[in-house]
């Protein structure tokens, strides 16, 4: 493991150094930096394509313990920008290791640095939002840094993780549902496959002509990184198919359902990033725990107008988590019921999702 | 769902007295409870017997019966009080099994009593081995395969269907003799034999063997919605097959990944839905490393030990919530009181790693074994927070007492590779130390692993302290470097000695290159929220997140681990000197490193600093806090031993000075000032050698009391009769304490009196004076203790006070003193004096009334006692009767002998109270868990020199429906005094002797004197374990016979009113 320097570089002036186990890239890393609570489940964090672009604070300090493995990730590249921890391991201790950490971080061109203060770190982070970051492995001097600090963090992360094909995973007769890709992670997948689905995953600006034409009993707009601003294109897309068929989504998803149905969507603070978010359903008045990734959401007060209906919300922040349409058999949530990382309690809502794709009778 | 309407009076069921496996953590819990119950205008009731405790503080409940926790009493107190509901799940294995015998009789449907947190059936479900996995079969959770056979054929047709290992465990012997893992075909045929021979009903039951797996625990909460969080996953360094309570464990789980994570929360989950849980509950888990095949080991449906140190590892307060689930609350209802704006329904998340190390008290049972297994051994637990598991861990260590500061195996230089590979094959409390000390040889930690199945990731760790430890030379100072060991936890007491310097030396250099701890907040939440709780731990990282708020604030040391001699009433103290510095107004900051007990509830200080109690640690809150003062005399031993070096270091000793505390302890300025003050004490004087020791003892005479000086609990206290035994003392504790003079005293038999008093350099007020019921010899912690005294002359009182006031006075004493005399005819004899609080102090202050530790604390702060209301003398005696008896935890200590002398051995201590000496005698034995018979057979065992003196007892004990049985001497002299006796053989004389007799249930009570030492061989140590293990009741004083007597007499005689 080499042991470069690395230095962290705030938008809001604050300077860190550490140490580098990851990729070293000449040229400093410019990214918006969050944090994630989750205490296990890295392997997961780093391949969540909603992390695209970003940089990630794991506040849990020992990162590396169960190395990666072959099942674990969400997809086949990871698409973040760097990982910062308290203390990488580079002795993983589980059966299913596979490489360590740093060789993983290290293929796929990641920076990943340890022996910082991750708990200042995501203390900063908490009061003054997320911001901007830049890693470096030389010292930047003052203009060098403003210079890049006013560079425009990148946008439209959609595009980039989308897939550029349509694919099929075919089933024995079972309900077809067409995964709407903002960047899906493979665990929502298999939670259909797992149901008996057959399901069609297809880019995110497919048209919906093009998704009439395989026929679907359900229709499932996925999660995915950024500002689901970027992707207004979608919404009439979105808004004739939440007519026609069975609509379930999730976190950028809901985000687009909540847009194509006229509310609106902001960026929060600091964002809702781990596996421990209460969420209150309040049609059945439970609380479940759950994982959460997102930095936007839909905006509470603009809600009224519109034909939706808010079904759960943050018991912490109140902010909401679950929305349903008045009208038609859409519906959405904010976390991720894939879980992966995180605790399954939501898990039924696959199961929910696939026992209304049987009641459900299309024309 | 708001709180049930028809709850306006609850009561509570304490854990009573503490012995191994129950302990101050439930003190923790059901002061939380109690707490948790009156927030809500609730009234309460408490019932517990343990007299040190917190929660049977009379402020801490509407109203505290300190009774016998047996099923009698608490009928009574239900008929008496008519609570609506009864909460037992935060009082241990105690509570919830006093609540399924009431439950089962129908007692509760009765009296219209709700039974809060718990239903019977899922009592019974959880506890109750065969329903318990009928229920994990039913829902699919795997529980090891195992059958009942009763022939080798059987055992045969079980290991082919599942394989090998297979652990055999025969039924109805005690400690599974004649059992135990089977590997190869061969030793499985022989122990299914020996396991089927040994057992009396030719029964085994075979198990799957899953030794070796991954030990994983949930702490889970589940409220009447259903909802259900995890608050926290722990791991055990040592694998499946040590007691959770005996194991290393740390928090969060480390080497699992969330796959296996959410595998078994999934499952943990489950059951306490399945089991309709409204309230916490730990679910222990097996886990393959090598695949997902996991085990469910075992559910307790209830509040435990592990959920403490989980409520401290996370900061989330399972009690309290448990409570308020119990009461109809759910979950989201319920604020998380450390953010205080967000909900207890959320799994806390860690952005630390805990480590929790047991306390065992084999430093005092030297012939105890040693090997860790299915039965806990160790009596308390220290914990150590770090951003790095190193650092934790090393925390853990020097915290622990155990007179080393890092991962040093002692007394091996002697021992080869081979020796050490040898024992770490077996669990023992010194295993860490030793594969430590392998590590450090070079031996591959493969190895390491091969043999003690401990994960890799915690032996590389290790390895990794052992790496640093190579780079360490006194002229490496480079910042960076110092920084890295910091952060990996080396105690500065260590560094100090490989720097070649003194620990203070090395500190001031460590300082001056800027290596100094930040403190962080344990949140519940990783930072992610804001946090109002001011719960801290050291490390050296960047920021420190403690902001002073320029308030007035004092120190308050705190007492370690519990262990014995020093026990929950130093903590008991403790949060009384806290609570004494809050109500003056200033801030009171508290160090401790139990996460048992109270103290480190970090809702009873201002600030919680979870740090070993260590100068360095101490050192780092002082620079940290800047108080005005440091005070150390709550904190038992522990604290009073860093008096010195904390004066030294200029840091201002609130209360008795280190120069007054010296003088207490130094032998010689004690003698002297004593003399000067013209008061008695036992001849005595202190040695350094062997010849000195046989040239003073002729001076003195034999019998002879020997200590070590500064040892608490009478640790290494022996009598020696000649010169033989004064020499192998002499050379074992020249051997223990190097440098360290050993006290010797003329042994006075007499009667034992405690005088505690508080003082503020001028006034001493004495609460009361407590009487022992045994004579000298006994150590105070084993004794029973009457107040107010029952023997005693007025004469002797005021002599008892004249000499505390003189004492106290001449010493200048500021806050507690403890003084232990001696009357022998009719002279009061100083014993020793200890300068600080003592273990009588929770027990006095509440049968007193007085407040003791919050009046020394005030005094220590400058509110003189006139000024708080008290005069010089003692306070007028109180008319209710209240005995302390002793609580031992001998079941739980196989080779451990009972015969009760100068060093302590109780674990705990309970308490009755009555307005009668013998109805109050009579309580005591009961809280003590001595189920008295009232008539029956008594095995007279007794020393030729206390024969004439036993007479008179047994003929009393006749009188009340007693027989006797005896080996040939004394079963002559009984039936010539006309007693009823059946003669029985000596050990091994016969066929049959009298061990038999005590195995096959023909002995209600034994009364041992003979053959008291170390010798394990002895025909009295032989008896007095089969009591033991046959739960025989066995007295090895004669005067706690009396006292037993009275009880049986007094119970023949009449019933006991509440």
């Amino acid at each position: 493991m080499n042991e470069i320097n690395a230095f962290l570089y705030l938008e809001d002036g604050n300077e860190f150094t550490a140490k580098s186990f990851g990729h070293t890239p000449d040229s400093p890393v410019l990214s918006e930096i969050v944090f994630n609570t989750s205490m296990q489940g890295y392997q997961e964090v780093i391949t969540d394509p909603s992390y695209c672009d970003q940089t990630i604070v794991m506040t849990y300090p020992l990162i590396g313990n169960y190395g990666i493995n072959q099942d674990d990730s969400e997809a086949i590249t990871p698409h973040l920008k760097a990982l910062i921890v308290r203390e990488y391991c580079d002795h993983p201790s589980n059966f299913r290791a596979r490489q360590s950490l740093a060789d993983f971080l290290t293929n796929n061109n990641i920076v990943g640095i340890h022996q910082i203060d991750t708990r200042k770190l995501t203390r900063l982070i908490r009061e003054k939002g997320t911001m901007k970051s830049i890693l470096s492995f030389k010292q930047l001097s003052e203009s060098e840094k403003a210079e890049l600090f006013k560079q425009d963090l990148p946008t439209n992360q959609i595009p980039k993780v989308t897939t550029s094909a349509i694919s099929h995973f075919p089933s024995n007769g079972g309900k077809r549902v067409v995964l709407v890709d903002f960047g899906y992670k493979k665990n929502i997948l298999e939670s259909l496959l797992k149901r008996g689905c057959d399901v069609i995953v297809v880019p995110y600006n497919t048209s919906f002509e093009k998704i009439k034409e395989f026929s679907p009993q359900g229709i499932l707009l996925s999660n995915g990184p950024g500002d689901p601003k970027s992707i207004l294109e979608v919404l009439p897309t979105i808004q004739k198919l939440q007519q026609e068929y069975l609509l379930f989504a999730i976190c950028m998803g809901h985000q687009i359902f909540a847009l194509a149905n006229g509310a609106d969507t902001e960026k929060m603070k600091f964002g809702h990033r781990g596996g421990n978010h209460p969420v209150k359903d309040l049609i059945l008045d439970r609380t479940y725990i759950t994982s959460q990734n997102h930095g936007y959401c839909v905006k509470d007060s603009s809600i009224a107008n519109t034909e939706l209906e808010v079904t759960q919300i943050n018991l912490n922040d109140k902010t909401i988590e679950g929305l349903k349409h008045k009208n038609y058999q859409a519906y959405s949530v904010q976390y991720h019921p894939e879980a992966s990382p995180g605790p399954n309690d939501t898990n039924y809502l696959f199961d929910v999702f696939v026992d209304r794709m049987n009641e459900v009778h299309h024309a | 769902m708001p709180k049930k309407q028809n709850l306006n009076k609850v009561l509570v069921i304490g854990s009573g007295p503490i012995v191994i496996g129950q302990a101050a953590e439930f003190d923790y819990s059901g002061t939380q409870a109690l707490a948790a119950l009156r927030e809500d205008g609730i009234e309460t009731i408490l019932i517990n017997s343990n007299p040190a405790t917190i929660m049977t503080d009379k402020e801490m409940a509407d109203k505290v019966y300190l009774e016998p926790l047996s099923a009698e009493f608490v009928k009574k107190i239900i008929i008496k009080e008519k609570p609506d509901a009864v909460l037992p799940t935060l009082g241990g294995q105690t509570g919830l099994n006093l609540a399924l015998e009431l439950a089962r009789e129908g007692f509760f449907k009765r009296e219209k009593v709700e039974l809060l947190g718990v239903n019977l059936e899922t009592i019974e479900k959880a506890e109750d081995r065969e329903q318990f996995k009928q229920l994990m079969l039913k829902m699919g959770q795997p529980v090891p395969e195992s059958t009942t056979i009763n022939t080798l054929k059987e055992a045969m047709e079980f290991k082919e269907k599942i394989g090998l290992p297979l652990i055999i465990r025969p039924a109805f012997t005690l400690g599974g003799t004649g059992g135990g893992i089977a590997t190869t075909e061969q030793e499985f045929e022989t122990i299914v034999n020996s396991g089927l021979s040994n057992s009396p009903i030719t029964q085994c039951l075979i198990e799957k063997s899953i030794a070796g797996y991954k030990e994983i625990e949930y702490e889970i909460i589940r409220d009447a919605k259903d909802n259900c969080i995890v608050v926290c996953n722990m791991e055990n360094l040592d694998p499946v097959g040590v007691h959770t309570g005996d194991s290393i464990v740390v928090a969060p789980a480390q080497t699992m990944s969330d796959r296996d994570h959410q595998m078994l929360r999934d499952a943990s989950l489950a059951i306490i839905r399945a089991l309709k849980i409204d309230g916490g509950c730990n679910v222990q888990l097996a886990l393959d490393p090598h695949s997902y095949q996991y085990y469910v080991i075992e559910v307790n449906p209830r509040v435990s030990r592990s959920s403490a140190l989980a409520s401290k590892a996370t900061g989330y307060p399972i009690a309290r919530v448990a409570t308020k689930i119990a009461i109809g609350y759910a979950m989201d209802e319920i604020i998380n009181p450390i953010t205080q704006n967000t909900y207890a329904c959320f799994e806390p998340t860690l952005d630390y790693c805990v480590l929790k190390i047991p306390r065992w008290p084999f430093d005092k049972f030297h012939a105890a074994d040693r090997t860790l297994g299915t039965q806990m051994k160790a009596t308390g637990e220290v914990m150590g927070i770090g951003r790095t598991f190193e650092d934790a861990l090393l925390k853990s260590v020097r915290g622990l007492e155990i007179k080393r500061y890092h991962l040093i195996c002692e007394n091996s230089d002697n021992l080869s590779n081979e020796e050490l590979l040898a024992r770490i094959s077996k669990p023992t409390d010194e295993r860490i130390f030793e594969l430590s000390e392998l590590i450090r040889r070079g031996v591959n930690i493969h190895d390491i692993h091969q043999i003690t199945k401990i994960d890799l990731w915690f032996l590389t760790k290790i390895q990794n302290i052992i790496e640093l430890e190579t780079q360490i030379s006194p002229s490496n100072w480079d910042k960076d470097f110092i920084l890295t060991l910091k952060q990996n936890g080396f105690a500065d007491r260590y560094l100090a000695e490989k720097y070649q310097m003194t620990e203070m030396e090395f500190r001031k250099k460590r300082m001056e290159l800027g290596v100094i701890p930040a403190f962080k907040i344990v949140d519940t939440c990783a930072a992610e929220f804001e946090s109002h709780t001011p719960y801290y731990y050291s490390s050296y990282e960047d920021e420190n997140e403690v902001r002073s708020d320029g308030k007035e604030s004092v120190l308050v040391l705190g007492s370690g681990p519990i262990r014995i001699g020093q026990g929950v009433e130093f903590d008991y103290a403790t949060v009384h000197a806290i609570k004494a510095i809050k109500e003056l107004g200033k801030k009171a900051i508290v160090i401790n490193n139990n996460p048992e007990t109270v103290s480190t509830d970090f809702n009873i200080s201002d600030a919680l600093y979870f740090d070993a109690v260590t100068f360095e640690d101490v050192m780092n809150v002082i620079d940290n806090e800047k108080p005005i003062g440091v005070i150390c005399q709550f904190g038992g031993q522990t604290a009073i031993n860093l008096i010195d070096q904390l004066s030294n270091a200029g840091i201002n000793i609130l209360g008795t000075s280190a120069d007054s505390t010296d003088l207490a302890e130094n032998r010689n300025r004690f003698e002297k000032a004593l003399k000067e003050l013209e008061i008695a004490q036992p001849l005595g004087t202190n040695v350094s050698s062997v010849e000195e020791a046989i040239s003073k003892s002729a001076e003195l005479g034999f019998p002879l009391m020997l200590r070590p000086s500064y040892v608490i609990g009478g640790q290494a206290m022996e009598i020696v009769y000649d010169n033989e035994e004064l020499k192998e003392y002499m050379k074992f504790a020249m051997n223990v304490w190097p440098g360290q003079p050993v006290l010797m005293d003329r042994y006075m038999i007499g009667v034992e009196v405690e005088v505690d008093a508080i003082c503020d350099g001028e006034t001493v007020f004495i609460p009361g004076i407590m009487e022992h019921i045994e004579r000298s010899g006994v150590h105070s912690g084993d004794s029973f203790a009457v107040y107010p005294p029952q023997t005693l002359s007025d004469e002797i009182k005021k002599d008892l006070i004249e000499s505390t006031v003189k004492i106290a006075q001449s010493f200048q004493i500021k806050g507690l003193i403890n003084i232990q005399f001696i009357i022998k005819n009719k002279k009061a004899y100083v014993l020793e004096v200890n300068p600080r609080s003592s273990r009588t102090v929770p027990f006095l202050s509440k049968v007193t009334g007085v407040p003791m530790a919050k009046v020394a604390t005030k005094a220590t702060l400058g509110h003189s006692l006139l000024e708080q209301g008290y005069k010089t003398g003692i306070q007028e005696e109180q008319k209710i009767i209240s005995i302390k008896a002793p609580v031992f935890s001998f079941s739980k200590l196989k080779d451990v002998d009972t015969a009760l002398g100068p060093e302590m051995k109780s674990t705990g201590e309970a308490m009755g109270r009555d307005l009668s000496f013998q109805k109050a005698l009579s309580k005591a034995f009961k809280s003590a868990g001595i189920n008295f018979p009232h008539f029956g057979t008594i095995l007279v065992t007794i020393a030729d020199k206390h024969k004439e003196e036993t007479l008179p007892m047994l003929k009393r004990f006749h009188e009340c429906g007693f027989k006797f049985l005896a080996t040939h001497g004394t079963a002559k002299l009984l039936s010539e005094n006309n007693l009823p006796v059946d003669e029985v053989a000596k050990i091994g004389m016969a066929q049959r002797d009298l061990l038999d007799d005590i195995k096959e249930g023909n002995v209600q009570l034994i009364i041992n004197t003979i053959t008291k030492g170390k010798n394990v061989t002895s025909d009295g140590y032989k008896i007095r374990r089969a009591a033991v293990e046959n739960g025989v009741i066995c007295m090895t004083s004669l005067d706690t016979s009396w006292a037993l007597l009275e009880a049986i007499e007094i119970n023949a005689s009449g019933t006991i009113a509440l």
